[in-house]
């Protein structure tokens, strides 16, 4: 009996041990934000901060939002649960949009079928647009127009599920039209009294690359008809206006063997009249400097090629095939967001690292050398610059504060 | 409700009554023989690594419906629940991870080359008569390679017909009814044929509304004032499911054999995970499986014995999203199995046996998916093993080889596509398992293990459209285990018998397949074999028999594991290494245990369960946005059996999640509160 008496001691000391290690449940807490001082505080004159986006992974509610804060140079994670504690389930599922107009922040949270309106300077929320399987938002006058994979609710054995472009009173934050176009539109840009529209077809393509989309939709803004097509390429994604009104489109590709593409949309012609030899995941442009990177699969060596370019929108050119100097570049696994800070030209990149795990937020100084890093949330994705208040402009929704004239 | 009625179902059913009648028929005048009433079990010194088993009464007592609910009451198990009777169940063993788990139905394993998994769920325990796990494999040499293939196994043995003394047919009726609208009758038919042939059916519907209501709460960490507290009925967690089975079971002189059919068809609905603004999804999922396999094993000589197994398997699965906001997906998805087994055992001396089996199979896979080819794989199977008793020191050692050759069709790709087959892949692994016991009196062994095996990648891994990678490798695990066992049985005292069972494993999965970002599209995903992962663990389990009263009988067992499941992945960016290195693998707690407790007094028996799984995070970066908090469960029922005439019947009153309490498994997927069952059994 020596034996199990032993052993039932080591047992039960066991079980003690375990039993005083292992916790009880309690109330689940909300999470609240957590301040990273970068350093690099300094004197504010064009924007205050940036909002920063996370898309988190489908099905895992996990979008949130960060605030980078210029003055002190402090980065904020994780506030929107903070500012608004009584919002169940937070932010949403997959963010994929981040705007701000006028006083208003808008995050379009694709997988919540809704767009947050919240207020630009706290993230407090003022309410919710539903609008099933939005993708991204841009604003013209007092209105929101939003696309949407979502097809017509309609029984038929046909069916074709083309998306819409949704108008928005951005006063009363209520749907006021809608727009059919192409299947899958993506990225809009308004200019020239056109909203022009990315079709992707990115449901239909799989398998088949003639099943993708390849047009861009020309919406007329006073009848909000579909006015004409412009042909570009398959699976489009991106769509930039520049300072003269022409536009810059992005493809996709079909992730195998056809590229992803950058073309030139000639405002006076209203076709393709250029093809730029780079792939586009993102970009973002600054005055005349639109800097792309990509990020596509190859099949010969089994990795992620990504490249970075900055295109002269004057020139048509590539300038520089690298914006990023100082070697960080081959650290970022997938870059995912962009933003180029007006004034100063710091570069913010992030990556996105296995999207299930947090990603990074990088800075670089204008000539492409790393300031800092900081961890974000899930995917971090989307920017939306915060302007400086201005004492005199009282911003409210009619008024524009980020219209660009273009001279004819 | 058409579905189950439809010709093909119709006929199935009529194709086993009737072979069952024309069996019957010609069974009169044939010999005598008593059918043998327990099937042969192994031998309990053959158990170089004793198995982790429940079975029969104690199996009875757990309140669990299906397989899966059952196996969390093992040590060293992990179930992911995506909650409510339709929800995927799946089990990990040690944290190695699903894939690497063969799961065995009456002797044969259940493939999935699709993806892996088996959906431990849609087996229902109503005529599971046993379940037992083994770490590594079976301490059994004489089986067929297959039961060499997997990290971890665990086997489901149906119950087999057995008649009581001038008896020749059994009825078992059943019916469970209770929360989310559930509706479960069956029934088995038990009938002797000839005195040494038995046929056996068995039939199960289950329905539920899959109905519930879940709970989001949250405090603030410093008031501790709640910041919202929300109750929502789940959705679309609808499901209907009919399962018919049927048997042939026979012996011969040094032998045995049988054969047998499953089938099921389920239409279920998928709840979806809970995200803000999203009340209701309208995805289904249809699936229908059906297997025929025939077992045969003899002596054929006194020191040769000789087993031969043969399956074939028709798997469909579809998949609706009907959800016109979202993209239209009407997907289906079907998969053949044929499998055939050779195993041979030869006793080179009393106490030395040496076992070679081959195994052969072949699957397929096709598919309506846009892009999708269609693969076909051959699989070889060779093992060899030896097993070797010195009294005192038992060993056992097996080498398994693989050998996989897979071809494409051109499915749905377009003709420029550049499909092509996976390689050829050759694959040698070895087991060695080793026991001592010290003591001639006292029933104490210690034990040690070493496993090397691997999973195949997947259908999906290797040519799903867009994510697969037909250059992936095979997902390795290393396996050292080191235990031991006592048992001991006490008289003049309360308790009974008393047994405890403990280890501890260091393992390697290595060449872990993961899904890596891909590009930016929307098919986001590329599978590779970049994961590496160490666990380092302890399983204990004890049990004890105890009778404190003359007509009082308790049983108690109680299980505990610590794990510790480290990612180490490597990645360029020191930075983003830094998130996951070291970090505990997501769902895999550090502590889990389990106890069960019975009490059975006179024909009234009360049993009462608990499971604890502790603190976890949900993903490998174990920061307090992926933190989840600890769960437990405490179940009970009441049993009352009686007769009805000389007929066996039983009532049983059953109470889930008594303190309904609100927790999830897996992130986004609540399990429901506190809920009810009522079975009623009825025996002639």
């Amino acid at each position: 009996m020596m034996f199990p008496k032993k052993i039932r001691f080591y047992f039960f000391t066991t079980i003690i041990v375990a039993v005083s290690v292992i916790g009880c449940r309690g109330d689940v807490e909300m999470h609240l934000s957590e301040t990273i001082e970068l350093g690099y505080p300094r004197e504010v004159t064009d924007a205050v901060g940036f909002y920063l986006l996370n898309e988190g992974n489908m099905g895992s509610n996990k979008s949130t939002l960060d605030y980078m804060d210029f003055s002190t140079g402090n980065y904020k994670r994780n506030i929107y649960a903070e500012v608004n504690p009584m919002v169940p389930k937070e932010l949403g599922d997959v963010g994929n949009d981040l705007q701000i107009y006028g006083n208003k922040l808008y995050a379009v949270i694709n997988c919540s079928n809704k767009i947050e309106v919240m207020e630009a300077r706290t993230a407090k929320r003022i309410g919710q647009i539903d609008i099933p399987n939005c993708r991204y938002i841009r604003f013209l006058g007092k209105y929101a127009y939003v696309t949407s994979y979502a097809g017509p609710v309609e029984v038929n054995p046909n069916y074709t599920q083309k998306g819409f472009v949704a108008k928005i009173d951005t006063a009363t934050l209520q749907e006021v039209d809608r727009c059919i176009v192409g299947f899958q539109p993506d990225e809009l840009a308004i200019v020239n009294g056109k909203i022009y529209v990315t079709n992707s077809g990115g449901y239909m393509g799989a398998g088949n690359l003639k099943n993708y989309e390849r047009t861009v939709s020309v919406i007329d803004l006073n009848t909000f008809k579909e006015e004409k097509r412009i042909d570009v390429d398959y699976n489009l994604h991106r769509i930039r206006a520049d300072q003269r009104g022409n536009l810059w489109v992005g493809s996709r590709g079909d992730y195998k063997g056809h590229p992803s593409r950058l073309y030139f949309i000639d405002r006076k012609q209203q076709r393709v009249t250029d093809t730029i030899p780079t792939g586009v995941s993102n970009m973002y442009l600054s005055g005349d400097s639109l800097y792309v990177y990509s990020v596509e699969w190859s099949h010969i060596t089994n990795t992620n090629e990504i490249t970075y370019a900055i295109v002269n929108t004057l020139t048509r050119k590539i300038e520089s095939r690298n914006f990023i100097s100082d070697g960080t570049d081959k650290l970022i696994k997938i870059p995912y967001g962009i933003l180029v800070e007006p004034k100063t030209k710091d570069i913010y990149v992030t990556d996105a690292g296995n999207y299930v795990s947090p990603g990074l937020l990088y800075c670089f100084d204008k000539d492409g050398k790393k300031k800092w890093s900081v961890r974000t949330g899930d995917i971090p994705a989307h920017f939306a610059l915060l302007p400086i208040e201005k004492q005199d402009t009282i911003p409210t929704d009619t008024v524009q504060t980020n219209k660009i004239i273009y001279k004819n | 409700m058409d579905l189950f009625f439809d010709k093909r179902l119709l006929t199935v059913v009529l194709l086993l009554i009737l072979c069952g009648l024309a069996l019957q028929a010609q069974s009169e005048n044939d010999s005598v023989r008593q059918l043998r009433e327990v099937v042969v079990t192994a031998k309990s010194y053959k158990e170089v690594i004793p198995a982790q088993k429940l079975s029969g009464k104690e199996l009875e007592s757990l309140n669990s419906f299906s397989v899966a609910d059952a196996i969390r009451y093992f040590a060293g198990v992990q179930i992911k629940d995506y909650g409510g009777i339709g929800g995927l169940k799946t089990v990990n063993i040690r944290s190695m991870g699903t894939n690497h788990m063969g799961v065995f139905y009456d002797g044969i394993q259940l493939g999935n080359a699709q993806n892996g998994q088996i959906d431990l769920g849609k087996f229902s325990l109503e005529n599971i008569e046993e379940i037992s796990l083994y770490n590594g494999q079976k301490s059994e040499i004489f089986q067929p390679a297959k039961d060499f293939g997997s990290a971890g196994t665990i086997y489901l043995r149906s119950r087999s017909p057995r008649f009581e003394k001038d008896k020749n047919i059994n009825l078992k009726f059943n019916f469970k009814t209770g929360s989310f609208h559930l509706v479960n009758p069956s029934l088995l038919w038990e009938q002797k044929i000839k005195a040494n042939t038995a046929f056996t059916f068995n039939s199960e519907y289950i329905y539920s509304s899959g109905k519930y209501k879940y709970r989001y709460k949250r405090v603030h960490p410093s008031t501790h004032k709640t910041v919202y507290d929300t109750t929502a009925v789940r959705a679309n967690g609808d499901i209907h499911a009919l399962r018919l089975e049927s048997g042939l079971y026979g012996t011969m002189e040094d032998g045995k054999w049988n054969v047998k059919t499953y089938f099921y068809n389920s239409e279920r609905g998928i709840p979806g995970a809970i995200v803000n603004n999203v009340w209701k999804r309208s995805q289904r999922q249809w699936d229908r499986n059906f297997f025929t396999q025939a077992s045969w094993q003899k002596t054929i000589f006194p020191k040769l014995e000789t087993q031969v197994n043969a399956k074939y398997a028709n798997d469909y699965m579809r998949y609706l999203n009907p959800d016109t906001t979202l993209m239209y997906l009407d997907n289906t998805f079907n998969q053949q199995e044929i499998y055939l087994s050779l195993a041979n055992k030869y006793a080179v001396l009393k106490n030395w046996d040496v076992s070679l089996s081959a195994d052969l199979q072949w699957n397929t896979l096709t598919s309506n998916l846009a892009g999708f080819v269609f693969p076909n794989r051959l699989t070889a199977l060779i093992a060899v093993a030896s097993a070797l008793d010195l009294g005192k020191v038992k060993m056992q050692g097996s080498v398994l080889g693989t050998f996989v050759n897979e071809k494409i069709k051109i499915g749905n790709t377009a003709v420029t596509g550049n499909a092509q087959s996976a390689p050829d892949k050759q694959e040698f692994t070895p087991a060695f398992f080793v026991s001592y016991k010290p003591f001639r009196t006292a029933d104490f062994n210690v034990h040690a293990f070493y496993k090397n095996i691997f999973r195949m990648p997947t259908f999906n891994d290797l040519y799903y459209t867009d994510i697969g990678n037909v250059n992936l490798k095979p997902e390795f695990t290393h396996q050292y285990d080191v235990g031991f066992q006592y048992t001991k049985a006490l008289k003049n005292s309360i308790f009974r018998q008393w047994q405890i069972q403990a280890d501890g494993y260091f393992n390697q999965v290595t060449n872990k397949i993961i899904a890596v970002p891909k590009g930016s599209g929307m098919y986001r995903w590329m599978m590779m074999n970049l994961g590496y992962v160490e666990i380092r663990g302890m399983d204990i389990s004890t049990s004890a028999s105890l009778q404190p009263a003359e007509n009082l009988i308790a049983n108690v067992k109680l299980t505990y594991t610590y794990q510790q499941a480290q990612d180490f992945t490597p990645d360029a960016s020191p930075e983003l290494q830094a998130m996951t290195w070291g970090g505990q693998i997501p769902y895999i707690p550090w502590h889990n245990g389990s106890a069960i407790a019975s009490f059975q007094y006179k024909t009234l028996t009360l049993n009462y369960s608990f499971i604890y799984v502790g603190e976890r995070y949900h993903n490998s970066a174990n920061i307090p946005e992926n933190y989840e908090q600890p769960w437990y469960t405490h179940d009970m029922n009441i049993v009352k059996n009686f007769k009805i005439k000389s007929n066996r019947a039983k009532i049983s009153l059953e109470i889930n999640n008594i303190f309904s309490q609100d927790y999830e498994v897996v992130l986004n997927y609540p399990m429901p509160k506190r809920n009810y069952k009522l079975i009623l059994s009825f025996e002639v």
